[in-house]
C-alpha cells in the first residue's frame, strides 16, 4: 500500500473515533453556539448594518480556537500513549510521519466540518444584503488555515505528555502566544525600541496569527500568509515526530 | 527468520538489555523467561521496531530493522504487553483497521477477518465496543490483531497474562499450532507454559541471556535433575540413609518425610548431573525392603529459574 493509502486509513479511523463518542457533537454545538452568540449579540451584526462577516464573525475566531482547538488536539497523541496503542500504531509497516499526518488531517477535517456548519451566517448576510462572497470565502480559508496552525501546535503538546489536561493547558498557552504576538494592546506594552532593534519587534509580530489572519478577512489570499500558516503546520508536525522518536529512544 | 545480534539498550545510565544475541527459525517457538524488569519487553519492543536499539542489529526475514523497517515490520505480528486496543472502536472496526493497515483489501480482508475472529473466538463480541469488553476478550482482540495478516513472525508479550485457565489453554494451543509454520517469540512468567508450548527457552536476567536451550536441557541444569526419590516401608530413616550412602555415585541423601507409614528420601547424585544409573543401583541396594516408590526426577524449571536468576534484592550480583 502506498503512503496515501496508509494516511487515508488512519484518517478514516480517527474520524470514526471522533464521531463514535459524544465529544464531537458537543464540540460542534459549543462552537456554533459561541459563533452565534458572539456574532449577533457581542459583535453587533445587525446594528452594524454592514453586509460583511469580517467585523462581527471572523473577528472572534482566533479567540474561539484558542480554547476549542487544543480541546480537539489534546487527545491525539496523549491518549495514544496512555492507552498504549502507540505501540501498535508504530509497529505497523508504516512510516511514523504517515501516522502523524493521518491523525492531523482527521482533526483538521473535523475542524473544517465545524467551520462549514456555520453556513447559516453566510446565508443570513446574503439574505439581508449583498456581501462580497469572495471576501467571505477567503476569510473561511484563512480561518481554517489558522485552525490548522493551532491544531499542529496542539499535536506537539499532545505528544509531550500522557495527560490530556496538561496537553490542553500547554497548548492554550502556546496558542495564546501566537495570538498576543500581534495583539495591539500587548505590542504597545513593549518599550519603544530604537530603530536598531526594530527587527526584534518585527520577528515577534510576524508570528502573530492575528496579523496573518487580517489579510484573509479583507479578502486577500496573500501567499505569505498562506505560507506562514502552512509552515507553522509543517514545523509543528515535524517537531511532533522528533518528540515521538525521542520518547521511544529514552 | 529472526536474527538478533549483540542487542543493547541503555536508558540513561541503566543497561536494560546488554549484549543479547539469538536466532529463531521457522517452526520454532521461543519462550522468553525472566524476572520482572529483566529486559524481556524491551527486547521485544526492539525486535518489533518500536524502540531503536542503542547497539546491535536485528534482522527479520532478512530485512534489517534499522535500514529496512517497513518490509521487516510487514512480516511481524505483535501483541504488546497489556494488549492495548483502540477503546473507541468496535472489535470489528478495530480488526478491520488493522487489516487495512496491513494492506488487505476486499475479499482477502474479509477472509482474514473471519479467520482471526474464528481463531480467537470473538464472534460473540464482534460489534461490541472495545472498552466494554472483559479483560480476556480485550486480550484476544489484540491477539487477533496480531495474527490478522497471517504473519511469518509473531512476537507476543505475555499473551496469557490475565486470562482464566480455559482461555490460557486456548491461547497456548493456538501458539503451539501456529508455531509449526511460523517463528514465534513469546514472553511469560508461567513456567509450565514453557513446557506446554516452547521448542526452546531463553532465560534473561538483568539484560543478559543466562540460559538458552530446550525445556529439557534447561531442566537438566536443575540440582534435582537425575535425583532419585525413594519411598520405603519398614526401615528407619537413619538406617536407610546410611545404606544408601554406600551406593556408589550417591552424593547427598535427605529425608523428605518420615513416619509410621514409611520413609521418603531424596538421593542426589554425586557431583550433580543426570544419568539414569542411580535408580537401578539404589533398587539393587534396597533389595528385600518393601520399596513403594522409586523415581528419577527430571528436574524442575522453577528451580532452574530461581537458581540462575538473581532475586532483586537491590544488592550487586554475586560472583
Amino acid at each position: 500500500m502506498n503512503n496515501w493509502g496508509h494516511i487515508k486509513t488512519i484518517t478514516q479511523r480517527e474520524l470514526q473515533a471522533y464521531f463514535s463518542s459524544p465529544v464531537a457533537y458537543v464540540f460542534i454545538v459549543i462552537f456554533l453556539l459561541l459563533n452565534g452568540f458572539f456574532t449577533f449579540m457581542v459583535g453587533g451584526f445587525f446594528e452594524r448594518g454592514e453586509a460583511a462577516l469580517a467585523p462581527s464573525f471572523f473577528l472572534w475566531h482566533p479567540w474561539f480556537y484558542l480554547f476549542l482547538v487544543p480541546a480537539v488536539g489534546m487527545r491525539l497523541w496523549a491518549d495514544e500513549r496512555r492507552v498504549g496503542t502507540l505501540e501498535l500504531l508504530l509497529t505497523l509497516p508504516i512510516a511514523p510521519w504517515e501516522a502523524i499526518v493521518g491523525k492531523f488531517i482527521a482533526s483538521w477535517l473535523f475542524l473544517g466540518l465545524a467551520l462549514l456548519l456555520t453556513f447559516p451566517v453566510v446565508m443570513t448576510v446574503n439574505y439581508l444584503g449583498s456581501p462580497d462572497n469572495g471576501v467571505i470565502f477567503a476569510a473561511y480559508v484563512g480561518s481554517w488555515l489558522m485552525a490548522g496552525a493551532y491544531l499542529a501546535v496542539s499535536c506537539i503538546t499532545s505528544a509531550i505528555t500522557r495527560s490530556q489536561v496538561v496537553s490542553f493547558i500547554i497548548s492554550v498557552v502556546a496558542c495564546l502566544f501566537l495570538i498576543l504576538a500581534g495583539y495591539p494592546p500587548v505590542i504597545n506594552l513593549l518599550p519603544n525600541l530604537s530603530p536598531h532593534w526594530q527587527w526584534v519587534m518585527d520577528v515577534v509580530t510576524s508570528f502573530s496569527v492575528i496579523t496573518h489572519f487580517e489579510g484573509f478577512q479583507k479578502g486577500v489570499l496573500d501567499s505569505r500568509d498562506i505560507i506562514f500558516f502552512l509552515s507553522v503546520i509543517g514545523f509543528s508536525l515535524f517537531t511532533t515526530s522528533v518528540i515521538l522518536r525521542t520518547h521511544r529512544t529514552n | 527468520m529472526i536474527n538478533v545480534s549483540n542487542l543493547t539498550k541503555t536508558f540513561g545510565s541503566k543497561r536494560a538489555v546488554d549484549g543479547v544475541s539469538f536466532t529463531v527459525g521457522r517452526g520454532e517457538v521461543l519462550g522468553f523467561l525472566g524476572p520482572n524488569g529483566a529486559g524481556k519487553s524491551t527486547t521485544m519492543r526492539m525486535i518489533t521496531g518500536f524502540i531503536p536499539p542503542t547497539g546491535g542489529r536485528i534482522s527479520v526475514g532478512g530485512f534489517d530493522m534499522a535500514d529496512q523497517p517497513i518490509p521487516a515490520k510487514r512480516l511481524i505480528g505483535y501483541l504488546p504487553e497489556n494488549a492495548p486496543a483502540y477503546t473507541d472502536m468496535t472489535v470489528y472496526g478495530f480488526l478491520n483497521f488493522a487489516a487495512a493497515m496491513r494492506g488487505l483489501r476486499g475479499a482477502a480482508k474479509a477472509a482474514a477477518l473471519r479467520r482471526a475472529v474464528d481463531l480467537c473466538f470473538l464472534e460473540s463480541v464482534l460489534h461490541q465496543n472495545v472498552d466494554t469488553l472483559s479483560k480476556g476478550y480485550r486480550h484476544r482482540t489484540c491477539f487477533a490483531q496480531s495474527i490478522i495478516h497471517d504473519p511469518e513472525v509473531l512476537i507476543l508479550d505475555e499473551p496469557t497474562d490475565g486470562l482464566d485457565p480455559n482461555q490460557k489453554h486456548e491461547i497456548r494451543q493456538l501458539i503451539r499450532q501456529m508455531g509449526e509454520k511460523k517463528a514465534i517469540i513469546f514472553s511469560t512468567h508461567i513456567l509450565e507454559e514453557v513446557d506446554a508450548v516452547c521448542t526452546r527457552a531463553i532465560i534473561i536476567d538483568r539484560g543478559t541471556i543466562v540460559a538458552n536451550g530446550t525445556p529439557q536441557e534447561l531442566r537438566q541444569k536443575s540440582e534435582l535433575a537425575g535425583a532419585v526419590t525413594v519411598r520405603v516401608k519398614g526401615l528407619g530413616a537413619g538406617e536407610l540413609s546410611s545404606r544408601l550412602q554406600q551406593v556408589s555415585g550417591v552424593g547427598r541423601v535427605t529425608v523428605l518425610e518420615s513416619g509410621p507409614g514409611g520413609v521418603t528420601l531424596r538421593v542426589l547424585a554425586k557431583g550433580g548431573g543426570a544419568n539414569g544409573a542411580l535408580a537401578p543401583a539404589i533398587g539393587e541396594a534396597l533389595k528385600g525392603c518393601s520399596l513403594e516408590q522409586l523415581r528419577t526426577e527430571e528436574g524442575r524449571l522453577d528451580e532452574v529459574f530461581r537458581g540462575i536468576t538473581l532475586p532483586d534484592t537491590g544488592k550487586e550480583a554475586k560472583a
